[in-house]
């Protein structure tokens, strides 16, 4: 008899069920937080409308070639980021342990801002919102004191929410109700990563397509509100001024870079499943496309929810001022509208000027509500959720924005963990029979308690670093070595036949260009930029101090040397994996070499391993 | 007599004059606004409703000193103005020309506070006494949180969806090694019942007709005919 024939070695390794999964999963893992609450902020503060301008011409230039690059490599090489490196060339396997140290930093304390998600979420189901009103004090006559000299929203985020300390080195205690949070959002991600892609894949269908429906609705409400349009008006409007200064530019390419989610290996590890004629340059223009223009059109709600609340703020400013004048003269009710005020204003102060003075009246100015712009969690959970307040049936509002921030998040995540859980496998550090299961739980449960230091008092200014020193430079190191390692190491020519074998077409003399030089080049220009700009100030934080002279204004405060240590360790990680590796290949190549039974290792092709 | 009875009148007017004035001796500032509360519904604010406010102070007085003699006539307003603001005193029948202490009234109005409110369709903040501070209200609050309730169902939601899935997979693991381990013990009957002639079993043999082996045809030849 003879044996049934081997089954080819793809099979073996887990499949998209379809390519729209594929796409679906690229998409999701690039379109993230960041695109609703960094995106609309870089545009506001850069000039609204002409900041569009070096956004596109840093994804022409950068963002499209980088992931072109990255597509094309995990699904030629068809393994996870470590193993793609090692394939390429063993000196540049630190570039995949790079970023799989990287994937793994920001998976712990990105799941922690999902939990603050999943706590504002499961709160907005009371009536009224909890961050709506503030709590009385003591003995019952007034208004808790830290609530009352800031605001109600502000204080459900800090001492509700984080409990957080004045200064980074009291650390405070950890917080049970983000304890419970952050063990169900992990207990979430466990459920959707269980089995690799074969989960991922169906839980995307959700996770990736819900956020734009909500996105869509919150468009059609956000456009009915008063004061949308002068929001809109005010914020999109282009000021060319803005384009001379470099700092614009150079925000339009860490946001384009950043945004894609390049350099992070969980895209290495999304097109190696792919079947290796697959059409990846298109893949790449449609990702990076859909990821700009769902920034795009993030930032239409988002600006009709900021108009709106300046508008109002604009009006209770009036109104505070017109009650304050009423009750000073004694004059009938609805004597002085919000369009006679400036009228009435002019003529009582050249009738009573000391009277006027002696109010202390604020001066309202809509422009001025408008230029307060904030970015990041300040933006979700302080100025979104004041403005949801303001709006008929909050609570729906409420629980919608939360979802949808909750699925943007969890998709991004997904990518995070593929790209710690593939290297993992391949790099048989676990026995092949061990199932998967098992696998992605221990990942989730190590995460898990290593997560459970950011839900101490002081956890937000620790996630805040880790967003700043983990999720940043190390990346460009990362992306930086991968296009040099590719076009110099592995070589063009090499490279743009492998892409002619997946595709069916030559490769374009842009990819050529800007794979060759552009690219690197603009990498190079940002690293330094970005590097310069953090070593002109001490690295600083604002810390919320409620025993502050200028509270609620917060307070500035230089870290302590030891956490300025750790930002300079937690940025130089994962970079210096890379000559580590490199060296230590180095060593043991020059051992083998005196051996000589030694046999050079062959050239790798994508055909090859493939026919 | 009229001219005795004129200058008491007077007397009593002077009198009246001097302990309601604004910012005097245990006088209250009140300040109403009916169009802010009531919108459409606003009514207008005139004698009649001055004497209902007369009446709800006496009213609180009463409620409050349980000794019955406050009247209405003790109940003082003035300084009427537009926006509807006033200043009111309560005055002392049995002490003559004297005003109740100021304590006394915020106290009184205090506890009537709600009645006082409703009855002029008004709420703290429209019907405010400049002086008198309200007590707050507390929020109302659930025995449980609301928010556990809505995290118990999510969590067990997906606790569910993590059995299920374990087990799932668990069983579709132990059903691949069945169907393999009987795939193995199949291959293995196969083998004993078919008997083995040379590697080939026999019954390929018996279906392929016999080779006739060239070398002993051609010997026929050898042979020398008889």
């Amino acid at each position: 008899l003879s044996a049934p024939p081997e089954s080819p070695k793809e099979d073996d390794r887990p499949k998209w069920d379809n390519k729209f999964q594929y796409i679906l999963s690229c998409i999701g893992f690039a379109v993230g937080l960041g695109n609703v609450w960094r995106f609309p902020y870089l545009c506001q503060i850069h000039g609204g409308g002409a900041f569009l301008i070096p956004y596109f011409i840093a994804l022409l230039f950068e963002g499209i070639p980088l992931l072109h690059l990255e597509l094309a490599l995990g699904q030629c090489l068809r393994k996870g980021s470590i193993g793609a490196w090692n394939t390429i060339s063993p000196y540049l396997g630190g570039v995949g342990v790079g970023s799989w140290v990287v994937s793994i930093l920001v998976s712990l304390y990105y799941n922690t801002v999902l939990t603050w998600v999943m706590w504002y979420f499961i709160n907005s189901f009371q009536e009224p919102l909890p961050w709506s009103v503030c709590p009385l004090n003591e003995n019952r006559t007034g208004f808790n004191k830290e609530c009352y000299e800031s605001t109600a929203v502000n204080y459900f985020w800090y001492r509700k929410t984080l409990n957080i300390t004045p200064d980074i080195t009291e650390s405070g205690t950890l917080q049970w109700w983000l304890i419970l949070c952050l063990a169900t959002c992990w207990a979430i991600v466990y459920l959707c990563t269980i089995r690799g892609i074969e989960t991922t894949g169906k839980a995307i269908y959700v996770t990736a397509i819900f956020p734009y429906l909500v996105l869509t609705i919150f468009l059609i409400q956000g456009l009915t509100l008063p004061g949308a349009t002068d929001g809109l008006a005010y914020l999109f409007t282009p000021n060319l001024n803005t384009l001379k200064n470099p700092r614009v530019w150079l925000d339009a390419a860490t946001q384009i870079f950043f945004s894609l989610s390049l350099a992070f290996g969980g895209l290495i590890a999304f097109s190696s499943y792919n079947p290796p004629k697959n059409d990846c340059e298109k893949d790449a223009v449609t990702v990076a496309i859909v990821n700009s223009m769902t920034s795009l059109y993030a930032s239409i709600p988002v600006f009709s929810v900021l108009g709106f609340k300046a508008t109002t703020a604009y009006w209770d400013c009036l109104d505070r001022n017109i009650i304050g004048i009423i009750n000073e003269f004694d004059l009938p009710e609805e004597s002085i509208l919000r369009e006679n005020y400036t009228s009435w204003i002019s003529l009582l102060n050249s009738s009573y000027p000391e009277k006027i003075a002696g109010l202390k009246l604020k001066s309202c100015d809509l422009h001025e509500f408008l230029d307060q712009s904030v970015s990041g969690t300040g933006l979700a959970f302080i100025v979104f959720t004041q403005a949801i307040i303001l709006m008929p049936g909050s609570q729906a509002w409420a629980i919608l924005f939360f979802i949808m921030l909750f699925s943007l998040g969890l998709s991004s995540m997904f990518g995070n963990i593929e790209g710690v859980f593939t290297p993992l496998l391949e790099l048989q550090i676990v026995s092949k029979s061990a199932p998967k299961e098992l696998i992605s739980g221990i990942i989730c449960l190590i995460s898990f308690f290593i997560a459970l230091c950011f839900t101490l008092g002081s956890g937000s200014y620790w996630i805040d670093i880790f967003d700043r020193y983990a999720g940043s430079v190390p990346l460009l190191v990362v992306a930086f070595f991968e296009v040099i390692g590719v076009v110099y190491i592995y070589k063009i020519k090499r490279f743009s036949k492998d892409v002619k074998w997946m595709t069916g077409r030559k490769l374009n003399h842009y990819w050529q260009i800007t794979w060759r030089f552009i690219s690197p080049l603009l990498l190079l220009i940002v690293f330094m930029a970005f590097i310069a700009l953090q070593v002109q100030k001490p690295p600083s934080y604002t810390a919320w101090n409620p025993k502050y002279e200028g509270f609620p204004m917060k307070e500035e405060k230089v870290y302590p040397p030891w956490v300025q240590a750790i930002c300079v360790l937690l940025s130089a990680l994962p970079c210096v994996c890379i000559p580590l590796v490199a060296l230590y290949h180095l060593i043991k190549q020059k051992r083998r070499s005196k051996d000589p039974n030694f046999a050079l290792p062959e050239v790798f092709s994508c055909q090859g391993a493939n026919s | 007599m009229l001219r005795a009875l004129l200058l008491t009148l007077s007397v009593v007017a002077i009198a009246h004059a001097e302990l309601c004035k604004p910012d005097a001796q245990n006088a209250f500032k009140v300040r109403i606004s009916i169009k802010t509360a009531l919108g459409d519904n606003a009514y207008a604010w005139d004698a009649t409703e001055e004497y209902l406010f007369k009446a709800m102070v006496a009213f609180a007085m009463r409620r409050y000193s349980s000794k019955s003699t406050t009247q209405i006539s003790n109940v003082l307003l003035c300084n009427v103005t537009d926006r509807v603001s006033f200043w009111f005193v309560v005055t002392d029948s049995s002490k003559n020309v004297t005003t109740v202490p100021g304590s006394e009234v915020e106290a009184a109005i205090r506890m009537n506070r709600d009645r006082i409110n409703n009855a002029f369709l008004l709420s703290d903040k429209t019907l405010q006494f400049l002086k008198i501070t309200s007590t707050l209200s507390p929020p109302v609050e659930p025995s449980t949180p609301a928010w556990l309730i809505v995290f118990g169902v999510v969590l067990c939601l997906i606790v569910a969806g993590i059995v299920f899935l374990v087990v799932s997979g668990i069983q579709k693991r132990k059903k691949k090694n069945k169907e393999s381990t009987e795939r193995e013990n199949l291959e293995e009957k196969v083998e004993v019942t078919v008997t083995l002639e040379n590697g080939i079993p026999c019954e390929v043999l018996d279906l392929k007709s016999g080779h006739i082996n060239g070398v002993f045809a051609a010997d026929d030849e050898r042979f020398t005919s008889l």
